[in-house]
C-alpha cells in the first residue's frame, strides 16, 4: 500500500519563483481529498508535486513505497485531456500496453472500460474527434484501467456542462467506493461538497487550512477560507 | 513544342509496347530509391524521435546541422562516396563502386537529413502535445519514441515521400558512384542525362515523362496504403 503519504516542507519553483510550498501534509489511504483555492494558488503545482511530475526543490514527499514503485500505482488526469492520436480503445489500452500486457488482453479490458464510462458505442472512433466530455471520460478510463491506488485529477470537469460533469462525478464516486484514493483540484464548490472527504485550501502556494470536508464547509477556521466560501475575492 | 509532343508520344508507345530496356531501367530506379528510402527511414525516424524527446548538450546544434544538411549537394556526396569506395579508398576492398549498392549508399546519405528534419518537426510538435501525459505515465524513453513514431505515422509518410521524391529524381551522385553503366547501374535519371547529351531529346523527354508518371504512381499508392486522408476512424 502506497499510503499514508507524508509531505514535509515540500516546495517547487519555476525560474526561481516558488509555485507552491513549503507545504506539509498527511494524506491517509481512503476517500477523496479536494484541493481548492483561488487562481494561481498552486493547485496544479501541488498535484504535480505529489505525483512526482513537478520537481521537488525542497522538503520531502514520502510514500510508503520507493518513488518509482509509488509512481507505478498512480494515475493523473489533466484539466485538458491529452488524447493520443489513436482510437478510443487504443487510448484506453495504452497504459496496459506500456506495462507489457499482451495486446489481446489489453484491448479486452479497454473495451470493457469504454463501456463502463459510456463510450461503448464508439470504441474505434478517433479519440481527438470526441467532444470535451467524452474525452474526459476517456481520460478517466485510461487513468483507472491500471487499477491505481491513487488518482490525481486536475480540475477534471472544468469547461464541461452540467450533464457531462454529473457523468464524470458518477465515475469518480464509483471508483472512490471501490477504494481508489482520489486527490483532485476544483473551482466548483458544489463538486467539492459532493466529492470531498477532506479539503486542502491553498492560498499563495501554501496550505492555508485543511481538514474534514464537512467541518471545512460548515465551520471554516480562517477568515480567508470563510471569504472564499462566501464567493468573495481572495488573493 | 514538337519535341515535347514527340516525347509524350514516344513515352506512350514505350510504355504501351512494354519496352524491355525501359522496364529494366525503371525497375532499377525503383529498386535503388525504394531500398535507399527504407534504409533512410530506419535511420531518420528514430533519430528524429530521439532529438524530439531527449534533452542533451549540443542538441540544438545537431538539429541545426541536420537542417543544413537538407541542402547537401548531391555531387559532393557522390564524390565523397566515390573516394570512400574507390580501390584506393578505405572501403575499396568491398568492391562496391559502380554497383547499385553504391548508388543506394549515396542516396541514403542525401535523403536521411531531409527525412529526419521533416520528421523531427512533426515529432517535436507531437511531443509537446503528449509530454505531460507520457511523463505522468512514467513511460520509458524507448516507449516515448515508439509512441511518437507510431502516432505521427501519417506525417512521417509525408517525410518519406519527400525523401522518395529527392531520391528518384537524383542524378549527380548516382552518376558519379554508379557510372551509368548499361544493364548495371543505368537508371531513369542517368539515362535522361545520357540521351540529352546525345541530342535525343524526344527519348530523353519520354524517359522523363515515365519518371514523372512513376513518381506520381508511387506517391498515390503510398497515400492509399497509408490511408492518409482517413481521419474519422483509426
Amino acid at each position: 500500500m502506497v499510503f499514508p503519504l507524508q509531505v514535509t516542507g515540500a516546495e517547487t519553483r519555476r525560474r526561481g519563483k516558488v509555485l507552491v510550498g513549503p507545504v506539509s501534509l498527511h494524506l491517509a489511504g481512503v476517500g477523496a481529498t479536494v484541493v481548492i483555492g483561488p487562481n494561481g494558488s498552486g493547485k496544479t503545482s501541488l498535484l504535480g508535486l505529489l505525483h512526482g511530475t513537478a520537481r521537488l526543490h525542497a522538503g520531502t514527499i514520502a510514500w510508503q513505497l520507493p518513488m518509482d514503485q509509488a509512481r507505478a500505482v498512480q494515475s493523473f488526469v489533466f484539466q485538458r485531456p491529452v488524447m493520443l492520436r489513436r482510437s478510443v480503445v487504443d487510448n484506453i489500452a495504452y497504459p496496459l500496453l506500456i506495462r507489457g500486457l499482451p495486446k489481446a488482453k489489453a484491448m479486452a479490458q479497454a473495451l470493457d472500460w469504454a463501456k463502463r464510462v459510456g463510450l461503448g458505442d464508439m470504441p474505434y472512433r478517433a479519440a481527438p474527434s470526441l467532444s470535451g466530455g467524452e474525452q474526459q471520460k476517456l481520460a478517466l478510463a485510461r487513468a483507472f484501467i491500471t487499477a491505481p491506488q491513487v488518482v490525481f485529477l486536475d480540475e477534471p470537469c472544468a469547461s464541461l456542462d452540467g450533464r457531462a460533469t454529473a457523468e464524470i462525478e458518477a465515475i469518480l464516486q464509483d471508483q472512490k467506493a471501490q477504494g481508489t484514493r482520489l486527490v483532485m483540484s476544483t473551482h466548483d464548490m458544489g463538486q467539492a461538497r459532493r466529492l470531498a472527504d477532506e479539503i486542502v485550501f491553498l492560498r499563495g502556494g501554501q496550505v492555508h487550512e485543511t481538514g474534514p470536508a464537512a467541518q471545512f464547509f460548515d465551520a471554516p477556521q480562517t477568515d480567508a477560507a470563510r471569504a472564499f466560501l462566501n464567493g468573495d475575492i481572495v488573493e | 513544342m514538337v519535341d515535347l509532343w514527340d516525347g509524350l508520344t514516344q513515352a506512350f508507345w514505350l510504355v504501351l509496347t512494354g519496352d524491355p530496356e525501359l522496364a529494366e531501367i525503371a525497375l532499377r530506379s525503383l529498386y535503388v530509391t525504394l531500398t535507399a528510402l527504407a534504409i533512410a527511414c530506419v535511420i531518420a525516424f528514430p533519430l528524429a524521435a530521439f532529438l524530439a524527446v531527449r534533452r542533451f548538450r549540443f542538441r540544438r546544434l545537431i538539429i541545426a546541422i541536420l537542417n543544413a544538411l537538407m541542402g547537401l549537394p548531391p555531387v559532393v556526396v557522390g564524390l565523397i562516396v566515390y573516394v570512400l569506395l574507390s580501390r584506393s579508398g578505405p572501403l575499396g576492398v568491398l568492391g562496391l563502386l559502380f554497383t547499385p549498392t553504391a548508388m543506394i549508399i549515396a542516396q541514403v546519405i542525401i535523403i536521411v537529413p531531409l527525412i529526419a528534419s521533416i520528421a523531427h518537426q512533426s515529432l517535436r510538435d507531437l511531443w509537446q502535445e503528449y509530454h505531460d501525459l507520457l511523463i505522468s505515465m512514467n513511460v520509458s524513453q524507448r516507449q516515448k519514441m515508439r509512441t511518437l513514431i507510431w502516432d505521427a505515422r501519417r506525417a512521417l509518410l509525408t517525410a518519406a515521400l519527400a525523401g522518395f521524391g529527392r531520391g528518384i529524381g537524383e542524378v549527380g551522385a548516382i552518376m558519379i558512384v554508379g557510372g551509368n553503366i548499361d544493364n548495371v547501374t543505368r537508371v531513369l535519371t542517368t539515362a535522361i542525362a545520357l540521351e540529352t547529351g546525345k541530342g535525343a531529346f524526344a527519348l530523353a523527354l519520354a524517359l522523363g515523362f515515365v519518371l514523372i508518371a512513376l513518381t506520381i504512381a508511387i506517391n498515390l499508392t503510398i497515400h492509399w496504403l497509408g490511408q492518409t486522408e482517413r481521419e474519422g476512424r483509426w
